[in-house]
């Protein structure tokens, strides 16, 4: 069931169009990303889908129902967490979270008994009474993530969840929205990390410029890029000087020799693993390993969009994301 | 129900954020003590306390309520705090009533410190009370939405603070606090009569000493007229300005 549609978005600044006729949706129960460099138009997205900036052509539903111009009845059934902390800085931990129930009109032992439960849950009890200001940086965004669910919305908005907190708390707002998705909420979150994009999200949408440039599962995405089969084998002993006798073997393959002990087959089809494994033992060269290489998302990210992964990271990034992947394996 | 919940909370919050902290309670001591002393030692002749009542009550309001709306609001706006708050679902005009009762009921509270101190000193008898009241609830309303349409029309606090001055300072010799406005210049009297503080001092001049020169109706009529403009104004504003 999709939460939330949205048909032809369109934003415009003065004449400068930032968000360019996007059409996706999110289904109920999923993680639904969109990844893409600063300034693609992916806050602004967000703030049109949230209310908080007005949309200049196309429409928005959320279960169905067009709030393209009555934004208010569906903030109620909205989290949202800014890409910066909106909480009150001289307000407690706890009376920040039971501030924002109250926003969304919970009673006050409801409230406070969730902003309790929140609390456990995102290990902040022994801060809950410090005023928000003295927190750090990632114990804030833990506090604003618990205020953005605070009254159990149908969908949750992360705006770059992870982006300026350090490797811990990184990690642990990630294993958070994991928890959150397993406990049924719907989230869409938006980042310009590649890996986290790929850890966390179920489906994907590459925005550049304003536009979708693809979407997908992450699965989909990647078939997109791979060009040719390809199996790793790690083998013992000298395999150099392997190449002829294997050509000969298997025609239409290749071989490439790894830095490691090991060598790549590239064939344009799927192959049978077996007759390569007899061709090394055959000539005394055990196989220790067989892995297929997938290409990774970031191949698929700057194959698709021409974006350099240099160009995605914020200098401000968690320190737990790497630049350049590995191959996904 | 649910709005009303959200309501009282920003109220509430307000309240104790700002409005009942030490220095703002006593802004509203000093303000209006500084303001009689000044009269007192200045004026080459002896004064009545009470003759000095409605201005010193009036400005009290609208320096109290025009200072910490337009500073509270913006220092909101910038740090995003006040994101949240759009993003709750409550009406534009329900969320902007919540953030203004703080600075209303601020005005009131501020308003009858002068007559505490002045009920030490003279005799207040005769007083009209409930027109005093009304009076003072109208001039907080307008002052409180004059904040509020400095606050919209700025992004930053020292903006708001220089933009609130750009009105506050000539009203108080614009409006008849002190000076009637019939010894004004003729050719800045309108002046006077486009500034909703003149409307509200001179009913409290007749409430306090029966001494006020425009009709009651009219006055009372011309700030619910204010209240509607600046609101409207303000709320027209906060669309276009910070929803874009």
């Amino acid at each position: 069931m999709k939460i939330i549609e949205a048909e032809n978005l369109t934003k415009t600044f003065n004449g400068f169009t930032a968000v360019n006729g996007v059409n996706f949706h999110i289904n109920r129960g999923e993680i639904f990303g969109f990844l893409g460099p600063n300034g693609a138009g992916k806050t602004t997205i967000i703030n049109m889908l949230t209310g908080l900036a007005k949309i200049t052509a196309g429409q928005v539903k959320l279960l169905g129902e067009d709030y393209t111009r009555s934004v208010k009845k569906a903030q109620a059934l909205m989290g949202i967490v800014p890409d910066e902390s909106n909480l009150y800085e001289e307000l407690s931990g706890r009376e920040n979270l039971c501030f924002c129930g109250a926003l969304y009109g919970m009673e006050k032992g409801l409230r406070e008994a969730r902003a309790d439960r929140l609390l456990e849950q995102f290990e902040l009890v022994e801060a809950a009474g410090r005023p928000f200001r003295a927190y750090s940086k990632g114990m804030k965004r833990k506090l604003a993530i618990a205020a953005g669910i605070i009254h159990q919305p149908e969908i949750l908005f992360l705006d770059e969840p992870t982006t300026g907190i350090d490797v811990g708390f990184a990690r642990q707002i990630r294993k958070l929205i994991v928890d959150l998705h397993r406990r049924g909420t719907t989230i869409f979150l938006t980042t310009h990390y590649i890996e986290e994009a790929e850890r966390l999200c179920e489906r994907l949408a590459f925005i550049v410029r304003g536009k979708i440039v693809r979407e997908g599962t992450v699965d989909e995405l990647m078939k997109e890029a791979q060009r040719d089969n390809i199996v790793r084998f790690t083998l013992g002993g000298d395999f150099s000087g392997l190449a002829g006798e294997f050509k000969a073997r298997f025609p239409g393959y290749a071989i490439q020799a790894g830095q490691d002990s090991g060598v790549s087959i590239h064939a344009p089809a799927p192959f049978p693993l077996l007759p390569l494994v007899q061709f090394f033992e055959e000539r005394s060269l055990p196989v220790y390993e067989a892995k297929i290489v997938r290409p990774s998302l970031e191949e698929v990210f700057v194959k698709i969009t021409g974006i350099e992964p240099q160009k995605m990271q914020n200098q401000q990034g968690p320190k737990s994301m790497k630049g350049p992947q590995g191959a996904r394996s | 129900m649910k709005a009303w919940i959200a309501f009282g909370n920003i109220f509430m919050k307000d309240m104790r954020s700002y409005y009942l902290k030490p220095p703002n309670i006593s802004w509203g001591l000093i303000f209006p003590i500084a303001w009689t002393l000044m009269f007192f030692l200045r004026s080459p002749v002896p004064l009545e306390v009470r003759d000095l009542l409605p201005g010193v009550m009036s400005l009290s309001i609208l320096f109290g309520t025009t200072s910490m709306l337009a500073v509270t609001i913006t220092f909101e706006r910038k740090s995003r705090s006040f994101d949240r708050l759009l993003l709750a679902p409550i009406s534009l005009n329900l969320l902007m009533l919540a953030k203004t009762t703080g600075a209303i009921m601020f005005g009131v509270i501020n308003a009858f410190v002068p007559i505490l101190f002045a009920s030490f000193l003279t005799d207040l008898s005769g007083i009209n009370w409930p027109l005093v009241l009304g009076s003072v609830i109208f001039i907080a309303i307008t002052s409180t939405f004059l904040g509020l349409f400095v606050a919209v029309s700025v992004s930053q606090v020292f903006e708001a603070q220089t933009f609130s001055n750009f009105f506050r300072f000539p009203m108080l010799f614009l409006c008849g606090l002190f000076i009637p406005v019939a010894d004004l210049p003729v050719f800045i009297r309108p002046l006077s009569y486009i500034l909703p503080l003149t409307y509200g001092a001179d009913i409290l001049k007749t409430a306090v000493n029966n001494n006020g020169v425009l009709s009651l109706s009219l006055s009372f009529l011309m700030l619910l007229l204010f209240t509607a403009f600046l609101f409207s104004y303000s709320i027209y504003n906060v669309n276009r300005r910070w929803i874009l």
